[in-house]
């Protein structure tokens, strides 16, 4: 298992890298995919099956592609010819390695960080709780639906936005 | 126990027990016997794909009133294998210009995204690969994994007839992704479970084909849609874009594209028939054993992937603008449905016995399906009468 999440953690960070520092647009796009994909072996390495598969169906099956569309559709030459760096980078550097640093103590002070996890009981089926979880109202109903709403005005708002009055009716 | 009852099983057993007996560590042993019934599975079905060329040229010849293959061994059954030989002693061309890493990439995925379908596929209680509670996403996860290889194909072909291609198979297999999971959402909901094991145990009793069978043809039609098979074959079109995403690739990489696609028509064949058509379940014969049981999967397999052939080759391709406007406008609200009344229904009927519950679940699609016919019937009428409307003045001032 370990070895697993070492290689895993290894293919995640390295796709990482490859994401900001590519210059191909597309192959940004296809390690994010890698990326993605990785945090995915790792959700099924902590037993939750249910969001590997959820990751791979939103992140790879829907937002990459949409990326790599987006990239394909607006940019005629997929290639950045710019530096990779301009005179700021110092300074997101700092903040990387402040965020780096914050999370890492946050972690290791925390008291659950060097605790092995229980094991699952027999027959638990973390597919129902969850779907339990989401729809009772002493849990998660009320984020769900709220969720769902938003998700909704979206819809009509791309619609609204997509939608020519004057082109109106595109069978005539 | 004995073999014939359980054979993946005792085959474990006895393998574990050899190596172990060579002085093999019994977590490595575990490792080696689980990869062995890997590669022991895949390559049975890139077997099975192999004799799938034979079936898919043997059909459609009798559907186009041809003979087919018929030389080469008795009813033209090697003529495969010569085909294969054929791809293989090809020249591998790379064209110029394309992303190389990517462009070898493609055909990989293709497949992949098929052959790991097989890991859930239950093909009798003892003989599955894994029986995961989330079945169903995985399926729908592994279908992102091949609309994604379509996309790399185009994509690193650098030919715009390529691009153009995928981006078409791209956007019919996403918008059919929808009706697809809505319908894959009928069996969960009757069966309780997203496993595909459970929803072939909880088929003992009544094929879910006769509680909803919308619910069936709305998964086969997005599943052609998915497919990318005729009429919902878009990337192709020898007038506009040729053989789409696929164009640049030569030999053995074409190869692996065309035994993906055969494969996943005969996966998805074999799906059909375990979410609606009982799965393993056959009037009792799948009590003779594990072995029969398989037998009978893989039978309403070849069942689906003929129904499936039949419609790519009896019916047209189809206009992109028609495509997803059938989708979005006609088999999303009806699946979702289809879907509300299957769920109302069954929570109500929940205590009721089960030929109830099957007598109402088949008269509530019927009823739908008659609703949505008439509908449609008054839409395309009213739509007659417009057209008719507007033609009429413009024949008259012809006439004058």
């Amino acid at each position: 298992m370990t070895i697993l999440f070492l290689i895993t953690a290894v293919v995640i960070l390295a796709s990482a890298v490859m994401v900001v520092s590519s210059r191909n647009l597309v192959h940004a796009a296809l390690w994010l995919v890698s990326a993605l994909f990785g945090v995915a072996v790792l959700y099924a390495l902590l037993d939750a099956g249910f969001m590997a598969v959820v990751q791979v169906v939103i992140y790879i099956g829907a937002i990459a592609i949409l990326f790599i569309f987006a990239v394909m559709l607006t940019r005629r030459e997929m290639r950045d010819t710019g530096p990779g760096l301009n005179k700021n980078w110092w300074v997101s550097a700092v903040m990387s390695i402040l965020t780096f640093g914050g999370l890492a103590y946050l972690l290791s002070s925390w008291s659950g960080f060097s605790q092995t996890s229980a094991d699952i009981p027999v027959g638990f089926d973390a597919v129902t709780a969850l779907g339990e979880a989401l729809i009772s109202p002493d849990a998660f109903v009320l984020p769900f639906e709220v969720a769902s709403v938003m998700l909704v005005a979206a819809l009509v708002g791309a619609v609204y936005i997509a939608f020519n009055p004057r082109i109106g009716d595109t069978r005539k | 126990m004995n073999f014939w009852k359980d054979p993946i099983q005792v085959t474990a057993d006895w393998l574990m027990s050899l190596f172990t007996g060579w002085g093999m560590a019994e977590g490595l042993a575990n490792i080696l016997i689980n990869l062995l019934g890997i590669v022991i599975l895949i390559t049975i079905m890139l077997v099975i794909d192999i004799l799938l060329v034979w079936i898919e040229r043997k059909v459609v010849a009798r559907f186009q009133d041809r003979l087919g293959p018929n030389r080469v061994g008795p009813f033209g059954l090697i003529q495969p294998f010569a085909d294969i030989i054929k791809l293989f002693i090809k020249e591998n061309i790379t064209p110029v210009g394309v992303d190389k890493v990517v462009y070898n990439l493609a055909p990989i995925l293709s497949v992949f995204s098929v052959l790991i379908l097989w890991a859930i596929i239950p093909l009798a209680p003892q003989i599955l690969g894994v029986d995961l509670n989330v079945g169903l996403l995985y399926l729908v996860a592994a279908g992102a994994i091949g609309t994604l290889s379509i996309i790399m194909a185009g994509w690193s072909s650098n030919n715009k007839f390529a691009l153009l291609g995928a981006f078409r198979q791209v956007a019919a297999m996403i918008s059919y992704e929808i009706p697809m999971v809505v319908a894959l959402l009928i069996p969960t909901v009757l069966a309780g479970t997203m496993g595909m094991l459970g929803i072939s145990q909880a088929q003992q009793g009544m094929w879910y084909v006769f509680l909803s069978p919308l619910g069936a043809l709305i998964f086969l039609i997005s599943a052609v849609a998915e497919l990318g098979r005729a009429p919902f074959d878009l990337s192709e079109g020898e007038s506009e874009v040729v053989a789409g995403f696929h164009i640049e690739y030569s030999g053995m990489k074409f190869g692996w594209f065309y035994a993906g696609e055969l494969l996943h028509a005969f996966t998805f064949g074999g799906f059909w028939g375990i979410l609606f058509f009982g799965g393993y379940h056959f009037f009792g014969l799948e009590n003779w054993g594990p072995l029969v049981a398989a037998a009978i999967v893989l039978f309403k397999a070849l069942i689906g992937y003929w129904v499936i052939m039949w419609i790519k080759y009896t019916l047209m391709r189809i206009r992109i603008d028609h495509m997803l406007a059938f989708n979005w406008k006609f088999l999303v609200p009806l699946s979702l449905v289809v879907l509300m009344v299957t769920a109302l229904l069954n929570t109500i009927l929940r205590d009721a016995s089960t030929w109830i519950l099957g007598l109402s679940m088949f008269l509530s699609n019927a009823l739908i399906a008659w609703i949505t016919i008439e509908i449609l019937r008054s839409r395309s009428r009213k739509e007659r009468e417009n057209a008719e409307g507007l033609a009429q003045p413009t024949m008259e001032a012809a006439q004058h």
